[in-house]
């Protein structure tokens, strides 16, 4: 393991202290807790509160912002966070509009939420939860914990925070982001697997030549293995799943993250959505924003997933709205 | 009855096979789960001076809390639900109150984590040690716990064979059998712990 690290049990800390002090003008960290805030907290609105394991960065407290999320709550690597983390979280950020909690469906991330939530409301805070489940790999089944919650997160928080931000009250910045949900599909491959620091080594070997398909975000393996393919052969793969997903027809309006998982450069990324862009494009699918790069990382895995959501006029409205977070600005 | 002096002892055991724990979750998850354990027990330890002389119902509950707040991650809630309703249920040290409390609390763990028998998750260890200790309430104190830490042991070892259809490692369908799981195995460590303390 060749890592840039001091001592593995303070990962966590300073990765927090590095983005606060780097961005003193977007966040802030609530003290002896693992959460990063906005800078100025807005207790007039809907809060929104995300989180989940460390090592996906910038997801999440790179989209801690205005039009995107309140605060992040960091757990260790790859492991949900405590409940009183996100207690801590939901007392700081949350006022009376009341707050909707984002969780990705994993097993930890889900109970430790739930449990910081009843805590909260106990004491009257009023909160909503939704889960994100964008994985298209894997099906709602009874015999798994369901689809897991992937890049598609990135739309969901985008949208529901715009809602927000907008002034929508919490019911309604609820239903806004389940329909995001009910309309992503994500999708991803790797060539390696990803190194955990407390363990050393990577978690999954891929052989040269060969390419993992259908994985998530904590380097653990996918559906199949299969032979490694040219970037416009993963791609039309990974496009040909999403597409009979979403059942895509002409004249569609769509979001695209063309997302690397830590250890895929931006040139690779760029050669990815090129052809991504040109599948859509040969559809007639429009395509009202594109983003290419680092948004939910696996440490350092090589691979890259597409999330694709489909859009009505309201989600467009949210998706193209104002957002200024450390891992995403500009737009309208 | 010192407590502390118990979850030293399970701390020392989870900690000799925290090398194995993380190995058997690295199979089927991401590989931190002896960590996250030891991290869990050690700040319970290390709290010693505040928890000492507190009374057992009060103390289960602070450990659940530190537990829980430490280990994070699924093991970290299920493990504290175990405690806060070992807490709620302890009424005294005989083999018949000991067992009460600890099916009252693998009982609360499985109704949390919505797991049943043969899911390859911490309640295939738990649930056959919690029964054997219900069905041995007659033994000595040390061959009570024997009963508990065997069926433990077993119970870990047969979800080797085990879908996971709970967890992350539910994502690997058939592919996560020929590993125990990283869960039950701790909860075999623990039970070990516990008769090697009595």
């Amino acid at each position: 393991m060749k890592k840039f690290i001091n001592k593995i049990d303070d990962i966590v800390t300073e990765v927090i202290e590095g983005l606060v002090l780097a961005n003193p003008e977007i966040l802030s960290n609530i003290p002896d807790s693992k959460v990063i805030t906005r800078k100025s907290i807005n207790k007039n609105k809907v809060a929104l509160i995300s989180g989940g394991g460390s090592g996906h960065e910038p997801a999440h407290a790179g989209f801690v912002g205005t039009g995107m999320l309140d605060a992040a709550v960091f757990g260790e690597i790859f492991t949900s966070p405590g409940p009183d983390r996100i207690y801590d979280a939901i007392k700081t950020v949350v006022g009376k509009p009341g707050g909707l909690i984002l969780v990705k469906n994993y097993t930890g991330d889900v109970m430790n939420f739930e449990i910081a939530a009843d805590m909260a409301k106990d004491e009257g805070i009023n909160l909503e939860t939704v889960i994100i489940n964008d994985d298209i790999a894997l099906e709602n089944s009874t015999s798994t914990t369901g689809k897991r919650g992937i890049i598609g997160t990135i739309f969901v928080h985008k949208i529901a925070g715009a809602a927000a931000e907008a002034g929508l009250n919490l019911q309604e910045v609820k239903r806004i982001a389940q329909k995001a949900i009910d309309n992503i599909a994500s999708f991803g491959v790797s060539l390696s697997g990803c190194t955990v620091p407390a363990s050393g080594k990577p978690g999954l070997i891929v052989p040269d030549g060969e390419m993992e398909v259908g994985l998530g975000i904590h380097g653990e393996p996918g559906l199949h293995r299969e032979k490694q393919k040219t970037a416009d052969e993963s791609a039309e793969i990974i496009m040909q799943h999403i597409d009979q997903y979403l059942n895509l027809k002409k004249g569609d309006e769509v979001g695209l993250i063309v997302n690397g998982l830590g250890g895929t450069p931006m040139m690779e990324l760029n050669i990815l959505a090129r052809k991504a862009i040109k599948i859509l494009q040969a559809k007639e699918i429009k395509i009202i924003k594109s983003f290419v790069g680092n948004y939910m990382t696996a440490i350092d895995m090589v691979g890259f997933s597409f999330s694709v959501i489909k859009l009505d006029a309201e989600l467009k409205k949210f998706l193209k709205a104002k957002v200024v977070t450390t891992a995403m600005v500009g737009m309208e | 009855m010192n407590y502390i002096s118990v979850i030293k002892k399970i701390l020392d055991k989870l900690d000799e096979h925290k090398s194995l724990l993380n190995d058997l979750d690295q199979a089927i998850g991401d590989g931190d789960h002896g960590t996250n354990m030891v991290r869990g027990f050690q700040a319970v330890v290390d709290d010693e001076q505040n928890l000492k002389d507190l009374e057992p119902s009060v103390l289960f509950k602070k450990i659940a809390l530190i537990l829980m707040s430490k280990i994070g991650g699924s093991s970290g809630p299920l493990i504290g639900t175990f405690f806060i309703n070992l807490g709620k249920t302890w009424t005294g040290l005989s083999q018949t109150e000991i067992a009460h409390a600890f099916h009252a609390g693998a009982m609360s763990l499985q109704q949390f984590g919505k797991a049943e028998l043969g899911e390859k998750t911490m309640v295939d260890a738990l649930n056959p040690a919690v029964d054997a200790l219900s069905n041995n309430v007659n033994l000595p104190m040390k061959a009570f716990f024997e009963q508990g830490y065997l069926a433990a042991k077993i119970g870990a070892i047969n979800t080797k064979e085990m879908v996971a259809k709970k967890g992350r490692a539910s994502y690997l369908g058939p592919r996560s059998v020929g590993h125990v799981d990283p869960g039950a195995q701790s909860i075999a460590f623990i039970f070990e712990a516990l008769y090697e303390v009595v």
